[in-house]
C-alpha cells in the first residue's frame, strides 16, 4: 500500500441526502479527489442517484448522467466514445453504480464493456445490498446476513459474488479493491487507474449503517475490520488480469468482531459464525494462492 | 375448486394494497415468486419472501426483471402458479419475456405498481401512464387482460381474479395497481378459503405420444406437463398446434388470429365494469383503479347541483369494454376519462365513441391523485 498525499479541493460538498455514516458519500468524495474537475459521472439505479441532492443544493461539482440501472457500463462507453471523437480525450468518463447495479442487472453490460476493454473507470460502491429500494438482498450480500427479501428465517446462504474474480477473468488492464477506512490508498488506486488507458474497475467498500443495522459512527470502524479481517482484502490486479498483489502488512483482527457489530448479523449462532470465519479464512488463502501464482508466470513485471 | 385453508389469512387485516396482493396471490395459490427490488412494488416481494417459506412456496429474489419474467414462465411450464411484481422501468425490461408468456399461452400473473414516468420518472410517486404499455409494450400483435384495483380490498380479490384468468385463457394476466394503492393500508376482509374460488389448470388427458401442446381447432387447450413422459416443444417461433415452428405467413395468421381470438371472443366473459346512475345519466365519469374513488366527490358535488353525472368503474381495462361505450355514446351527452395520465384509455374511449358524443380528458402526467376539483371542472365543462 502506497498512500497518496489527500488533496484539499474538494468536488462533492455539504447538501447530499445520504444517511449519517453513509460509506458511499465518502467513496465518492475520496474518488473524486482523486480524479478532479474532468471527471463525467455515469450513475445508474443507485443510492447515489438520489444521494446528489435537488438542486440548489446539489453535492457534486461535475457532470452527472443518471441511467438505467442495467445500463452504466454501456452509457459510459458511448459517452467516452463522443468525447474522444470531439477530441476530448482528457475527460475521465466514471461509471458509479452500487453492488446490485455492478453484480446483478449490470453484469451483463460491465462485462461487454469488459471485453471491449472501453476506455471507461467502472467503481462499484458495494454496500452488500439494494439499500436505495431498502435493504433487498443482491449477490453481494454476504452469506448469514439478514435483509428485507432474506429475512432471519432463512438469511443469505449462498456466498457474495467473486466479482474480483470475474473481471480478472476479462483481462482488463487494471482491477483494485478499496475501502473508504483506507482513503490514501483509495485515492492512490484512483490516481493509477487514471493514468492507464482501457478498462479499469475498482470496487469500493462502503459500509451502509441503515442497512447493516449498525450505529453511523461505526461506519468507518466497520470498513476498516473488514479489510483487517480479511473479509475484503485491498488488493490490485495488474497486467491484464494475471498479475495479483495483495496487502498484507496489517495486524489481523477477529472476523467475530466485525460480525457481532452488526444488527444484520445478529441472529447468527456461534457455530453459524465460525462457519463465516472458516470461509473467510479459506477465500483470505485463495487470494495470497493467485499473488503466489503471479509470480510464477513468465514476462510479468515483478 | 376452493382455496387451500393453508393458504388463506381469514379474517379483518389492515393492510397496505402491496401486502393485499401477497396475500391474494397466496390464498389463490400462487406457489412461485421471482422478483427484482423496484419502488413502488418491493413490498410484494418482502411480504412474499416471508409468507411462502410458510406454505411451501418458493421465493426467488432474481438479478433482475428480464430474469424474473423468464423465471415465472417457467415455474408456470414447471407445474405451478406463478407471480411476479415490478413498476415502469422493470415493466419495460419484462416486456420480451412478456410477450413470450402470450406465445407459448403461459398462465402467470405480473403486478405493475405504476409510478410516474417516464424513465425512473417519480418512483415513490402514483401514476397510471403504463395502460397503454400494458396494452402494445411487446412487440407484435396481440391481446391482453389487465386489470385495476381501487384499493387494498380490490387488490386482494383481483390477485385472485388474475390467477383464474390467467388458468381460464392460458396466458399471462396483468394487475395494472398504483403507488397510491399499493402504499395505502385499508381494511381488508380476508374471507374463509371455502368462499374464494379458484380456476385450476386444465391438464390433457391424452397419453404421451397423443398429445400437442395445442390442440388443432380448439382455442385453449389443455396444457401438457413436463417430466410426466410427453416429449413436446414450445417456441416463441410461429408455430401450429404442435407446436413445432412453421415460418410462413399461413402459420402466422393461425397463430396470431387464436392468441387474438381468446380475448376478443371472451370480451363479455372478461368485461367487468361497475356502474352507479348510468341509466339516467347525461354525463358519465368513466376511471379505473385510484381515479375511480377520487372522482366520487366531484361527482356527488354535481348532482347535488342537479347535473346528472354516472360513474363507470373499469375493473377490467384491457380488454377494453367496447360494447357498453357505444352504447353509452349513443345516449349521453358526454363521457369523461379521468385518469394519471394524459389521455391513454381515453384514447380507447374516444374511438369508440366515434363521435356519437362529446369525449373529455381530465388527466395528468401523475405524482398525485387527481383534485377532485379538476374533475368537478371538467364535469361542468362538458355540461356547459
Amino acid at each position: 500500500m502506497k498512500p497518496a498525499k489527500m488533496p484539499t479541493e474538494e468536488f462533492m460538498t455539504s447538501g447530499h441526502l445520504a444517511c449519517q455514516g453513509c460509506g458511499a458519500t465518502q467513496a465518492m468524495r475520496f474518488a473524486l479527489k482523486a480524479l478532479g474537475p474532468k471527471t463525467a459521472l455515469v450513475i445508474p439505479a443507485c443510492c447515489w442517484s438520489v444521494i446528489d441532492g435537488p438542486f440548489p443544493h446539489t453535492s457534486l461539482k461535475v457532470p452527472i448522467f443518471h441511467t438505467a440501472f442495467e445500463a452504466a457500463a454501456s452509457t459510459a462507453s458511448g459517452l467516452k466514445a463522443g468525447l474522444e471523437m470531439r477530441g476530448d480525450t482528457e475527460t475521465i468518463v466514471l461509471a458509479w453504480a452500487g453492488d446490485g447495479g455492478t453484480f446483478d442487472i449490470g453484469i451483463q453490460a460491465l462485462s461487454g464493456a469488459a471485453e471491449r476493454n472501453e476506455n471507461i473507470i467502472y467503481c462499484c460502491y458495494d454496500n452488500e445490498a439494494y439499500m436505495n429500494t431498502g435493504i433487498q438482498r443482491s449477490s453481494a450480500t454476504p452469506v448469514g446476513a439478514w435483509t428485507t427479501t432474506t429475512p432471519t428465517a432463512h438469511y443469505k446462504k449462498r456466498p457474495k459474488k467473486k466479482m474480483i474474480d470475474i473481471m480478472a477473468a476479462h483481462s482488463i488492464p487494471y482491477i483494485a479493491t478499496a475501502s473508504v477506512a483506507f482513503p490514501q490508498d483509495l485515492i492512490a488506486k484512483f490516481r493509477k487507474a487514471r493514468q492507464i488507458q482501457g478498462t479499469r474497475f475498482i470496487h469500493i467498500f462502503a459500509p451502509c449503517p441503515t442497512g447493516w443495522k449498525l450505529a453511523p459512527e461505526l461506519s468507518v470502524s466497520m470498513a476498516s475490520q473488514a479489510v483487517t479481517s480479511r473479509i475484503f482484502p485491498l488488493l490490485e490486479v495488474t497486467e491484464n488480469g494475471l498479475k495479483w498483489n495483495v496487502w498484507k502488512d496489517f495486524e489481523p483482527t477477529p472476523v467475530q468482531d466485525y460480525i457481532k457489530a452488526q444488527g444484520r448479523f445478529r441472529h447468527l449462532s456461534d457455530e453459524e459464525v465460525a462457519g463465516i470465519e472458516k470461509d473467510v479464512e479459506r477465500n483470505w488463502q485463495e487470494v495470497l494462492a493467485r499473488e503466489k501464482l503471479s509470480a510464477t508466470i513468465p514476462g510479468l513485471d515483478p | 375448486m376452493k382455496a387451500d385453508p393453508q393458504n388463506v389469512l381469514t379474517g379483518a387485516h389492515y393492510l397496505d394494497g402491496n401486502y393485499a396482493i401477497a396475500e391474494g396471490a397466496i390464498a389463490a395459490g400462487c406457489k412461485f415468486f421471482a422478483g427484482y427490488p423496484i419502488t413502488p412494488s418491493t413490498e410484494i416481494a418482502e411480504r412474499v419472501s416471508r409468507r411462502f417459506p410458510l406454505i411451501g412456496g418458493i421465493f426467488v429474489q432474481m438479478e433482475d426483471e428480464l430474469a424474473s419474467m423468464a423465471a415465472i414462465l417457467g415455474a408456470s411450464w414447471g407445474g405451478k402458479k406463478s407471480m411476479s411484481c415490478t413498476s415502469g422501468p422493470g415493466f419495460s425490461l419484462m416486456m420480451e419475456n412478456f410477450g413470450l408468456g402470450i406465445m407459448l399461452e403461459t398462465p402467470c400473473v405480473l403486478v405493475n405498481v405504476q409510478r410516474g414516468g417516464p424513465s425512473t420518472g417519480l418512483p415513490t410517486l402514483p401514476g397510471q401512464a403504463d395502460m397503454m404499455q400494458a396494452r402494445w409494450g411487446s412487440h407484435g400483435d396481440y391481446e391482453v387482460i389487465a386489470l385495476a384495483p381501487d384499493s387494498p380490498q380490490e387488490g386482494f380479490e383481483l390477485t385472485i381474479h388474475a390467477f383464474n384468468l390467467s388458468e381460464k385463457y392460458r396466458m399471462p394476466v396483468l394487475l395494472m395497481t398504483d403507488e397510491c394503492v399499493g402504499h395505502m393500508t385499508e381494511k381488508v376482509i380476508i374471507p374463509p378459503p371455502e368462499e374464494i374460488e379458484l380456476i385450476e389448470r386444465r391438464y390433457t388427458d391424452k397419453k404421451p405420444g397423443e398429445a400437442w401442446p395445442y390442440q388443432e381447432n380448439e382455442l385453449i387447450s389443455p396444457m401438457l406437463p413436463v417430466g410426466e413422459g410427453y416429449k413436446f416443444h414450445i417456441t416463441g417461433l410461429t408455430h401450429d398446434y404442435r407446436g413445432y415452428p412453421v415460418i410462413n405467413a399461413e402459420a402466422q395468421a393461425e397463430n396470431v388470429d387464436r392468441l387474438m381470438a381468446k380475448v376478443k371472443e371472451n370480451v363479455d366473459d372478461l368485461t367487468w365494469l361497475e356502474e352507479k346512475d348510468v341509466e339516467d345519466a347525461e354525463v358519465v365519469v368513466v376511471s379505473y383503479g385510484i381515479s375511480s374513488r377520487v372522482v366520487q366527490p366531484a361527482i356527488a358535488k354535481a348532482r347535488e347541483e342537479g347535473i346528472k353525472v354516472g360513474q363507470i368503474k373499469m375493473v377490467t381495462v384491457w380488454p377494453f369494454p367496447e360494447k357498453r361505450i357505444r352504447e353509452l355514446a349513443g345516449k349521453v351527452k358526454a363521457l369523461i376519462m379521468v385518469e394519471m395520465n394524459y389521455g391513454q384509455v381515453y384514447l380507447e374511449m374516444d374511438r369508440c365513441a366515434a363521435g356519437r358524443c362529446e369525449t373529455y380528458i381530465c388527466g395528468h402526467a401523475g405524482g398525485t391523485v387527481h383534485d377532485p376539483g379538476s374533475v368537478y371542472s371538467t364535469i361542468k365543462d362538458a355540461v356547459k
